[in-house]
């Protein structure tokens, strides 16, 4: 135990040591955390809109400022060639082309169904199924007090009407920010954490200090303990300074128990880490770790769930994903933070986590070689 | 020195893929001896130097060092070795005081032990006010001598030194020296490498290493009278030109 | 010359020895669009939900078959009442409950409206606000199909035309969005990791006291990265062709010399971030950190950037990808030439003198 403790005390000199990493291990994360929140959403707020008014009657000019008056619709411009709105599409003016026929007004009064011609940029589906949506609303709307404004001059019909009422739970506003800010918070904490302690052993064997402590009589199991937890405390304190900045400036929730969650944290760390000094054992140069630490980590992130839900992969892709701690974590910060999911809830993944860690970290320590 | 042998190598055989690196090598080194391990570069001193620290495993032979097997018990050998190695090793980012707490925590001293121990090391070489320089910051000279009296802070029965004075001036090699007896005199056996000459005349018995094999172990003088020679240079040469 | 051929040769050596690094770096573009393309969608697809249907009748019967039969849901449970709501989102598998109220069919059939309940989990705003769009719009497709049969005068039809993405295919936005991650962080990561090992080991003096120039040694330090990154390119545009049926509408030749143009630009950042990093973990936490998150978050690849804030739309103006995405876009989907992108290659080419310039500045300082 007083060996490790050594090799600890050693290490924290080390990295405290170093002037310049220091801020880059300690503020450029929380600059990324406070500035990227905001980027993650796909919540439209504003859809650009171009007009060809083939027709210039009064309805369609209703239809028009209808449109104008949405909150999401801003009108960009008005033409009458099409070229012209095709080409504003091109250069990305706009999203959305609304044609309205020159017989929309002629024939919606002669109690005709009249079709107007919606174009959207179709790039990223997302958005445009958004706005596809919105503007259909927008549409319906408008259709609706048509024929409630002209009710006297058409006999008086029965339509069937659903009324669908909403209630998002545990964020009412849609806030997305509180949902993104834990998943940031993870990949930033685990890139610190699992890179610093990945790094270190390796560089070691490139500078060739190791050979100096492999020449000694330490349990390999005392080295790679020790080499694990002045990382895994940085990565607990960073995740601890990473929530207070949530709390303080995006007022996330903290329902559940924290206590849960760092328990859950500090078992999620030790298989981040210990895949990191795996990785590390095997290597030669710091070269080699980054591009496989990095291969590992770009596809992890992508496929836990951080930015697009785990539930619309196929279903290869969520079997991998019992392999991707990142996966295990990112439901469970969320889960705890934001409804307050309790330990029944979770011990699914507390305990999946807990088989891996001890897996990993024993293959790290089998792996690591006092000899070459 | 006594007649014990504290090291004892017979038939040993290191190969990588085709190449032997050390091809069968039998010698004893005894207690409290400072045996010198020469040989031009590549000839597989640092090989050898390396299976008997425990940080290579050998191909064949038995060897045995500190009375533990080289096979079974290499880490009931690293107790009772010191090693410095060829690259240096302490870590420059740390100050002497930290890096020596270091390696005697790992080697288990105590707290206290640490603390008289290195207030005598800093006493003796006359260097209390390096304490807490990084080592980074000191001449390589310094560099040396510090990375020695680390390898045998833990007060260990064999210490293995490989290169140890390489790139250094000679008023600096001739105080390494000085340490060198020092240690010997406290009772630990030197198993030192080099490929200067004229340090083969500081030891107590000398192996010539040719391309993997020993061609001749003797005292200095032994050697010098059985080729004929002035100088162990001559020696070496005469050895090197027959193989 | 023959010097630096010769220099350049031993660059390419250091690479292509490690048959781990090879892979890494071969295999990164592949995993990756083939994760985008396969796995990470923005499409709504199988999301769980649960139903509380308290008037059992054709109509809410019809209404839920509609829904799952959609490909959008898949029903988790049947709930009998809404007291374990909260145990059921807790557990976190079910991001939707939809209620019925009772006697749903007769009040519609009656002339009064209807009601139901969409209750989301919304945790997850982004996908709550999704999911919940969806259900209205089978809904309202009901509704609209119902009233149909009553025939109703003056109804205004939206005939919609999707454009440059009929399928609403979200790989269309991955692919470039894939395109300038890889490059950016290959080729910056990589030059500026193997320039700053050249300083940790030392062995950057040594080169600097030969006889090549110091220009020679960064250009061919650089040139095996340039080949490595275009290959890598090439590999991206050809998974997304014959994989994923991603058309190239535009000049080939243009989306090469466009992707030539990025690359270069990486490297440039790459040898910027050499000229400060010492030891190549500083090299590779800068690269990392001011290259990755940047790049996803801040390029438009996945979220659209005029949904950000202010600041952000203003800050993302500086990252080099959010250009290169425009560009490939426009090339490759909506079969623009040169005219509709020369002002983001000017952009990107005068960013890339500035990092030049900014490392020749750095680089003397250095050598003073």
């Amino acid at each position: 135990m007083r060996t490790i403790g050594y090799i600890i005390q050693k290490e924290f000199i080390q990295i405290f040591r170093d002037k310049t990493m220091l801020p880059i291990i300690i503020i450029m994360p929380f600059v990324q955390l406070i500035v990227l929140v905001y980027a993650a959403t796909f919540e439209m707020k504003q859809i650009d809109m171009v007009v060809v008014d083939q027709d210039l009657s009064t309805t369609s000019r209703q239809l028009i400022s209808k449109f104008q008056g949405s909150p999401f619709f801003v009108l960009e411009g008005n033409t009458f060639s099409m070229d012209e709105a095709e080409d504003m599409i091109k250069s990305d003016k706009a999203d959305i082309v609304m044609v309205i026929p020159n017989d929309f007004q002629k024939k919606l009064m002669s109690g005709e169904t009249s079709a107007i011609q919606l174009i959207v940029n179709a790039i990223n589906a997302t958005a445009a199924g958004l706005t596809n949506a919105y503007s259909s609303y927008v549409i319906a709307d408008f259709n609706k007090n048509i024929l409630t404004e002209n009710i006297n001059f058409i006999q008086p019909i029965q339509t069937r009407s659903i009324d669908v009422s909403y209630s998002y739970w545990y964020n009412p506003e849609l806030n997305y920010k509180i949902y993104m800010l834990p998943g940031i918070l993870v990949i930033l904490v685990t890139i610190i954490g699992a890179f610093l302690a990945a790094l270190n052993i390796v560089r070691e064997k490139e500078m060739g200090t190791i050979e100096q402590i492999n020449v000694t009589p330490i349990q390999k199991y005392q080295f790679i303990t020790g080499k694990l937890l002045p990382f895994w405390i940085i990565a607990m304190a960073e995740f601890a300074f990473g929530l207070t900045l949530g709390k303080l400036l995006f007022d996330i929730p903290i329902v559940g128990n924290l206590g849960l969650l760092f328990g859950f944290a500090g078992v999620y760390l030790l298989v981040a880490l210990s895949l990191g000094l795996l990785i590390s054992t095997m290597a030669s140069n710091q070269q080699q770790v980054m591009f496989i630490m990095f291969f590992f980590l770009l596809t992890f992130i992508l496929m836990s769930g951080i930015f697009t839900p785990v539930e619309s992969m196929p279903d290869w892709a969520q079997k991998v994903n019992i392999i991707n701690p990142f996966a295990y974590f990112m439901r469970v910060i969320r889960m705890v933070l934001l409804k307050g999911s309790g330990f029944s809830d979770i011990s699914y993944e507390f305990y999946s986590l807990l088989i891996y860690a001890s897996l990993i970290f024993s293959l790290a320590v089998w792996r690591y070689r006092k000899t070459a | 020195m006594t007649d014990k042998p504290i090291i004892k190598v017979v038939n040993l055989v290191k190969k990588f893929g085709n190449f032997v690196a050390n091809d069968h090598l039998n010698f004893n080194v005894y207690e409290g001896e400072i045996f010198g391990f020469l040989g031009a570069n590549g000839a597989g001193k640092t090989t050898a130097i390396r299976i008997l620290c425990g940080l290579s495993h050998p191909t064949s032979g038995e060897l045995e060092v500190a009375g533990f097997d080289v096979y079974k018990q290499s880490e009931q050998i690293k107790k009772n070795i010191g090693y410095m190695s060829q690259k240096f090793s302490l870590y420059e980012n740390l100050t002497l005081r930290e890096n020596i707490r270091f390696y005697a925590g790992i080697y288990g001293l105590s707290k206290k032990e640490i603390n008289i121990r290195m207030d005598n090391l800093l006493e003796n070489l006359h260097i209390g006010h390096l304490r807490d320089q990084l080592i980074g910051s000191l001449p390589l000279g310094w560099k040396q001598k510090l990375a020695f009296s680390v390898a045998i802070f833990h007060q260990p029965k064999i210490v293995f030194l490989d290169e140890p004075t390489g790139g250094v001036d000679p008023i600096t090699r001739r105080q390494f020296w000085d340490m060198i007896y020092q240690a010997a005199k406290d009772g630990i056996t030197i198993f030192v490498t080099t490929h200067y000459m004229d340090e083969a005349e500081y030891c107590d018995r000398v192996s010539i290493m040719v391309d993997g094999r020993i061609e001749a172990l003797d005292s200095p003088a032994g050697l010098k009278q059985h080729y004929h020679a002035e100088n162990m240079d001559e020696v070496f040469l005469k050895l090197a030109r027959a193989s | 010359m023959k010097k630096f051929l010769g220099f350049v040769k031993k660059e390419f050596y250091h690479i292509f020895r490690d048959p781990r690094t090879l892979l890494v770096l071969f295999g990164i573009p592949i995993a990756q669009v083939l994760i985008f393309g396969y796995v990470v969608t923005t499409e709504i697809k199988n999301i769980r939900i649960a139903i509380l249907d308290q008037s059992k009748d054709d109509v809410t019967r019809e209404i839920t078959q509609k829904i799952i039969s959609s490909g959008y849901f898949e029903l988790q449970q049947n709930l009998e009442s809404s007291e374990y709501f909260e145990d059921i989102f807790k557990t976190g598998d079910v991001k939707e409950i939809i209620v019925f109220e009772p006697d749903f069919a007769k009040k519609l059939g009656k002339n009064e409206t209807a009601k139901m309940q969409l209750i989301a989990d919304a945790s997850d705003a982004n996908t709550a606000n999704l999911i919940v769009n969806y259900t209205s719009a089978i809904i309202g497709d009901y509704v609209q199909k119902e009233n149909k049969l009553l025939n109703i005068p003056m109804q205004i039809k939206p005939v919609v035309r999707m454009v440059f993405n009929e399928k609403l295919k979200s790989v269309y936005m991955f692919v470039p969005g894939t395109m300038a991650l890889i490059l950016m962080l290959v080729s910056a990561m990589m030059t500026s990791i193997s320039i700053a090992r050249e300083k940790e080991m030392g062995t950057m003096e040594i080169l600097l006291v030969s006889p090549l120039k110091p220009a020679q040694i960064i250009i061919g330090k650089v040139i095996p990265y340039v080949s490595l990154a275009f290959i890598n390119a090439i590999t991206i545009i050809a998974l997304g062709y014959f994989v994923f049926g991603m058309p190239i509408n535009g000049s080939l030749t243009l989306l090469m010399a466009e992707s030539l143009l990025f690359i270069c630009l990486a490297l440039s950042l790459g040898i910027l971030i050499s000229t400060i990093a010492n030891t190549q973990q500083m090299a590779m936490f800068i690269s990392l950190f001011a290259l990755m998150l940047p790049t996803i978050l801040l390029s438009g690849f996945i979220f659209p950037i005029e949904n950000m804030p202010v600041i952000l739309q203003g800050i993302s103006y500086l990252m080099p990808p959010k250009y290169f995405i425009i560009i490939i876009k426009n090339i490759m989907l909506k079969g623009t030439g040169f005219i509709f992108v020369w002002k983001e290659t000017l952009i990107l080419m005068a960013m890339m003198m500035v990092f030049i310039g900014l490392s020749v500045k750095n680089f003397k300082i250095r050598l003073q």
